[in-house]
């Protein structure tokens, strides 16, 4: 690498003006711009804090205070969550409201308002700080760590902590290889699904022949209720950007993409500012830092296809093809985007590459498990108390995040699975709760780590309905190129559809399993070969359930409406009617002060008339 | 095996590869057959039906289309998963399928037919799709039956690697997959050539050939009708495939006697009309080197060809050729003078039937240009395939017939005629005959095989004619075509003369052809069998021809006479409005 100024900029220097341009704001109260947080009307309040804030003193050594808008918290049930690190505070659920109360009593009196603090489900006392709370004690943030700290649209808010410090090392110490010796190392794996030692990807696209190489990011995040790449696109853009330009660098690329999906505005927004000001602060673009090193990063906007996230069928989708899978080999390594060696990169695989580089290989390494480094985000959803966005060190158990980050399952109920690693994921149970999350043992036990995706299911949850939510999903989102995926979700779909009805026999069942085996082992891609795991992990720990709703006709959860019956029962009726005028479809009727009768052909399951009975004589079997 | 040899395992055999594209090509050469919908020798691989999986040691379950050879690779053809895989996917496919198959068009020809009946599937256990979708037929040439759609892509890739065209497309996501026209129209509603490149791909009945048969029947049984066939040069050559003669075997004396078997009064030959081509082409090239104008000379022979030029280049129709295709020389010929040599029948009464290896030229018969007071010069086109049927119908049995010769006076050809249905023939036989017009000397060597071969879409030959410089190019595929347009468009243009065959090969591998897409090589079988006519004719110019030079003498005066142009010339029209373009 040869300096073009004989000297690389001064980042050091950067850093400390950045600091300074921070500190002269004043006092810095932090709310959360996250989507969900936005949903909840955070730009209004942040608009609040700006405009009351400007003339505000508040108690102590600073003269004014000042409203930073952050990336998610990723505690986003709580929102808006506004967090004072001075005051060693953190709001939960503000309301525009609030905002003054904020200001008057704690930023220029000194006193916390209290009602706005979280309450620990667990002891019900109120806790001021995110240390304390126990959905972010449990947690190890690397990847996320600068999201909710900093203002992702301020470039100086990155710089001033470390932002583009990694990749200044890297290009002064001009070494590619020792680059991919590091990032092997580390033993960093794709966070995106595949789990891929992301150093030997890197050593491959390097090896690769080519005039032309491109990094291509791929943040077309698809499973459903899966946000930890947008957290990080929204929250700490630099991040993503100075780990695709340390990459670019270790494998050879002048060019890259970020192919987000046009579901995500806000981050495509962010992003550009990101690029925009990296650039205008030569930290990307043409000879970064006063080097030879040049990298352009464009933006490409995907069109909401799922299997876009499929490595291939977003190179297709790149170059204007239809978001269809192509056979592997060749592998985008050498022959990838345009024809030209390619390396693929999750978000947050691109994410922690910069804190590798910066805090070393043996740091990361000695986060994590055996064989899976590092810590892993996973979107916490369902029926825990605390859902939002985690991250922990690969190899936590799921007993620790589902009972002490997501502080148990809500209203007193009882735990019955997760779903882990989204629609292409398993479903695990109970005796898989001490089972450490990794990337091979969730192969093992049939699940995934995929995206992340967690969701923590109760007892009131009907096990072949969840299986058939996501079969729909992925038999929806399935490209129609191979027959496999195309043709045999479909039929999945209507085999599970047909025993949420109660209509299956056991030999569909047998048919089911042996379709599932067939679309796992026949499938083009990714998404056809672990579309059946949903299936098959249920089959695997919950074949009663399936079973009852065959042979019994019943559905254990009560969630099936084709298998609940609703009954008056005689004794219990005083006849009172007032059931049968609430049933919609009129299908109740008897006469005054003697019992009803319920017609079973006409009854829609609807459960109105359970609630309207004041003498609790109808009941769902 | 030696140590410099590449070899890999099938079924524990050891074998060798050298540049094959798939592990596939090397079982198939080697006896091991794995059946597919989707791979297409021709075709790039597209690894979508998973029917040819197969288990490699290490590397799990593999589609052996898409798998490339490796030294030392441990292939198994057919492996408990595989077979439970393929037997799914057959299984899955004809839940989903038009399962009509006695009534089918493609029935004894179907592979999804095929291999239901090799895997024994007899129980189909998934749920029957319900909805039927409307049979899309108002295109001349092709007929679609989404109904019978396994959505293998053959044909959308067939039309954009060919074509260079997305006539067909994939449309939709998941189970609502489907394959159609451009936004959805109907296939005479977009910009389709008529190539049937995507008909002769189709594993299914999904797109077949818009029949002409039972129209043809109905003319042959009619008393008051003398019809009469002609048959082009790329027929002869595979039409013997559908009576278990080897690709490539001639067999016009057959043909001959199997449409008078069949009922048809007389029998010509396109080839003749070829000659007749070269005669009007070839002067009108020189004319235009000579002008140094509208060049270079573009062939006007394929239909498909035109009909691209006219919807997507109106603004080059300049450089098409005037002359009509051999096709719709001999109709308008055989019209004028049939009935003058023949009493008994009357231009009216008179019917003409071609047999085509083209789909394509049945959209070139409707043309209004080919027709005469309202009634068309070709009445009715057949191809290979639709004649096949017919001898099969009337209980023909092919290869016991008696060969017999062509009618005359349109029988007779030359070489240079017989050479048309292959890609490069048509611009052989006219350097043949322009040298010698040109130059006033014979031409010493006429087998010119820098111009020949099926595989090679694009090349160039350079004629020293007098000390003047002549370029020759040939291209088969639209999607060759296109680039020399482009050239032709920058200003980087050689070449004189372009030859252009829609269909990889040319006509030989034609849509109407038996199916050929079971190996690149039968192509290559045809266009030899027409070399060999060529080669064992007497004569092998299109000017040598003596029942040309009568029909010049008697009829057309001169090579671009007025009476040659009435009958033998045409013009082209701007398509450009009521394609798809206009919607854009």
């Amino acid at each position: 690498m040869e300096l073009i100024n004989n000297a690389l900029l001064d980042i050091e220097d950067l850093k400390q003006k950045s600091i300074e341009k921070i500190n002269k704001e004043g006092l810095r109260v932090l709310i959360c711009a996250g989507t969900g947080c936005v949903a909840n009307g955070s730009l209004e309040i942040i608009k609040k804090f700006e405009e009351m804030g400007i003339n505000v003193e508040p108690l102590g050594a600073k003269e004014k205070m000042a409203a930073i808008p952050t990336g998610c918290h990723g505690f986003c049930e709580q929102g808006v969550l506004v967090v004072i690190p001075e005051l060693d505070v953190t709001y939960v659920k503000v309301k525009l409201k609030d905002v003054e109360e904020i200001i008057e009593s704690h930023i220029k009196g000194g006193k916390p308002v209290e009602r706005l603090l979280y309450i620990d489900p667990a002891t019900k006392n109120h806790v001021f700080k995110n240390e304390d709370i126990k959905f972010y004690a449990g947690q190890t943030r690397v990847s996320l760590a600068n999201c909710g700290e900093i203002n992702p649209e301020a470039i100086e808010d990155t710089l001033a902590v470390d932002g583009y410090r990694a990749l200044y090392n890297v290009l002064k110490e001009n070494n590619p290889d020792k680059v991919v010796e590091e990032i092997i190392k580390s033993g960093l794996r794709g966070r995106g699904g595949g789990g891929f030692p992301t150093g030997k990807k890197w050593m491959f696209t390097k090896m690769a022949q080519g005039d032309k190489k491109y990094v291509v990011c791929n943040g077309d995040e698809g499973d459903p209720g899966a946000f930890m790449d947008r957290s990080v696109m929204e929250g700490d853009p630099h991040k993503l950007l100075e780990g695709m330009a340390i990459a670019g660098f270790a494998i050879g690329a002048d060019e890259a993409y970020i192919y987000v999906r046009a579901e995500y505005p806000l981050a495509i927004q962010r992003l550009k500012t990101a690029i925009k000001d990296a650039e205008a602060a030569n930290l990307l673009g043409k000879n970064i830092m006063g080097s030879s090193f040049n990298f352009e990063i464009h933006i490409k906007e995907g069109a909401g296809a799922f299997v876009c996230g499929e490595e291939t069928a977003l190179i297709a989708s790149i170059e204007g093809e239809r978001g269809m899978p192509r056979p592997k080999p060749p592998f985008p390594a050498n022959k990838g985007l345009f024809g030209k060696p390619t390396l693929i990169n999750n978000v947050e695989t691109l994410a922690n590459v910069p804190v590798i580089m910066l805090k070393g290989a043996d740091w990361f390494a000695s986060l994590g498990a055996e064989t899976s480094k590092g810590t892993k985000t996973f979107a916490l959803t369902g029926e825990v108390n605390n859902t939002g966005l985690i991250e922990v060190p690969m190899g936590t158990t799921l007993r620790q995040i589902v009972f002490e980050l997501g502080g148990g399952i809500r209203n007193g109920k009882k735990f019955k699975a997760v779903q882990i690693g989204g629609p292409s994921g398993g479903c695990l149970t109970e005796e898989h709760l001490d089972l450490t999350l990794d990337y091979d043992s969730l192969i093992k036990a049939g699940a995934m780590v995929g995206s992340g995706g967690l969701v923590v299911m109760n007892e009131d949850t009907c096990i072949v309905e969840v299986a058939r939510f996501f079969m729909n999903f992925t038999q929806n989102e399935s490209c129609g190129k191979c027959v496999p995926c195309r043709e045999g979700t479909k039929n999945m779909l209507k085999i599970l559809e047909k025993i949420t009805r109660g209509e299956a026999t056991m030999e569909d069942l047998e048919l089911l399993e042996e379709l599932a085996s067939s679309v796992k082992d026949g499938s083009l891609c990714g998404l056809g070969k672990t579309a059946p795991n949903p299936v098959l992990s249920t089959l695997k720990y919950f074949r009663d359930e399936y079973i009852a709703h065959i042979l019994d006709k019943k559905c254990p959860a009560g969630v099936c409406t084709a298998l609940k019956v609703i009954e008056i029962q005689k004794d219990a009726c005083r006849g009172c009617s007032k059931c049968s005028r609430i049933c919609p479809v009129g299908a109740i009727s008897g006469e005054l002060k003697s019992p009803f009768t319920i017609d079973k052909e006409k009854c829609i399951k609807c459960g109105a008339c359970l609630d309207s009975c004041p003498f609790k004589a109808i009941v769902q079997k | 095996m030696s140590e410099d040899k590449k070899t890999l395992f099938i079924n524990g055999k050891e074998v060798e590869f050298t540049d094959e594209i798939n592990i596939l090509e090397v079982m198939r050469k080697n006896g091991f057959n794995v059946p597919t919908f989707c791979y297409r020798p021709d075709l790039k691989p597209f690894g979508a039906c998973r029917m040819c999986v197969v288990e490699i040691e290490g590397r799990g379950i593999q589609a052996s289309c898409t798998m490339p050879p490796e030294i030392g690779l441990k292939i198994q053809t057919n492996t408990e998963r595989t077979r439970r895989i393929r037997k799914t996917v057959l299984e899955l496919l004809l839940a989903n399928h038009d399962r009509e198959c006695t009534s089918c068009e493609k029935s004894g020809n179907c592979e999804l037919q095929k291999y239901a009946e090799e895997y024994g599937i007899r129980n189909i256990r998934y749920a029957k799709k319900k909805e039927y979708e409307a049979i899309d037929d108002m295109n001349p040439s092709i007929v679609r039956d989404p109904n019978k759609c396994i959505l293998c892509g053959a044909c959308v890739r067939a039309c954009e690697e060919f074509q260079g065209h997305a006539v067909l497309g994939f449309a939709n996501r998941g189970s609502k997959t489907v394959v159609q026209p451009m936004a959805g129209k109907n296939l005479c509603e977009v910009d389709c050539v008529y190539c049937g490149q995507c008909q002769a791909v189709c594993p299914t009945g999904a797109l077949t050939i818009r029949s002409s048969v039972e129209r043809v029947w109905s003319v042959i049984t009619n008393k008051e009708k003398k019809v009469v066939a002609q048959i082009a040069p790329a027929v002869r050559v595979a039409i013997g495939e559908m009576f278990n003669l080897e690709p490539g075997e001639n067999s016009i004396g057959l043909i001959n006697s199997a449409l008078r078997a069949i009922g048809f009064d007389m029998v010509f030959d396109t080839n003749f009309s070829a000659d007749l081509t070269i005669m009007e082409e070839g002067t009108e090239f020189l004319d235009r080197i000579a002008k140094n104008q509208n060049l270079p000379l573009f062939t006007s022979c394929c239909p498909a060809w035109v009909r691209y030029m006219e919807t997507t280049h109106p603004d080059m129709l300049n450089h098409l050729s005037t002359c009509k295709s051999p096709q719709s020389m001999l109709s308008p010929v055989l019209k004028e003078i049939v009935p003058i040599k023949n009493p008994d029948i009357t231009r009216e009464n008179l019917v003409v039937v071609s047999i085509m290896p083209c789909t394509a030229k049945k959209a070139e018969a409707v043309r209004f240009e080919f027709s005469k007071d309202g009634v068309l010069d070709t009445d009715f086109v057949l191809t290979t395939k639709e004649l096949g049927r017919m001898i099969k119908e009337a209980g023909i049995d092919f290869k016991k017939l008696e060969p017999s010769k062509g009618d005359s006076p349109f029988g007779e050809y030359s070489g240079a005629g017989t050479i048309f249905g292959t890609s490069g023939g048509v611009a052989e036989a006219a350097v043949r005959t322009a040298y010698e017009i040109a130059t006033g000397r014979a031409l010493e060597n006429i087998d010119i095989k820098e111009l020949r071969g099926v595989h090679n879409r694009c090349r160039d030959v350079e004629f020293d004619i007098d000390g003047k410089k002549i370029v020759v190019r040939v291209v088969s595929t639209l999607k060759e075509a296109e680039k020399s347009i482009q050239e032709i468009k920058n200003g980087e243009a050689k070449f004189q003369m372009l030859e252009v065959m829609a269909c990889p090969g040319g006509c030989v591998n034609g849509g109407g052809q038996p199916r050929s897409c079971d190996s690149s090589l039968i192509k290559e079988e045809r266009a030899k069998g027409l070399y060999e006519d060529d080669k064992n004719l007497p004569v092998r110019k299109s000017h040598e021809n003596p029942e040309i030079k009568k029909l010049y003498e008697e009829f057309l005066e001169k090579p671009g006479s007025h009476k040659a142009h009435e009958l033998l010339h045409t013009s082209y029209q701007n398509r450009l409005k009521g394609s798809y373009k206009d919607f854009e």
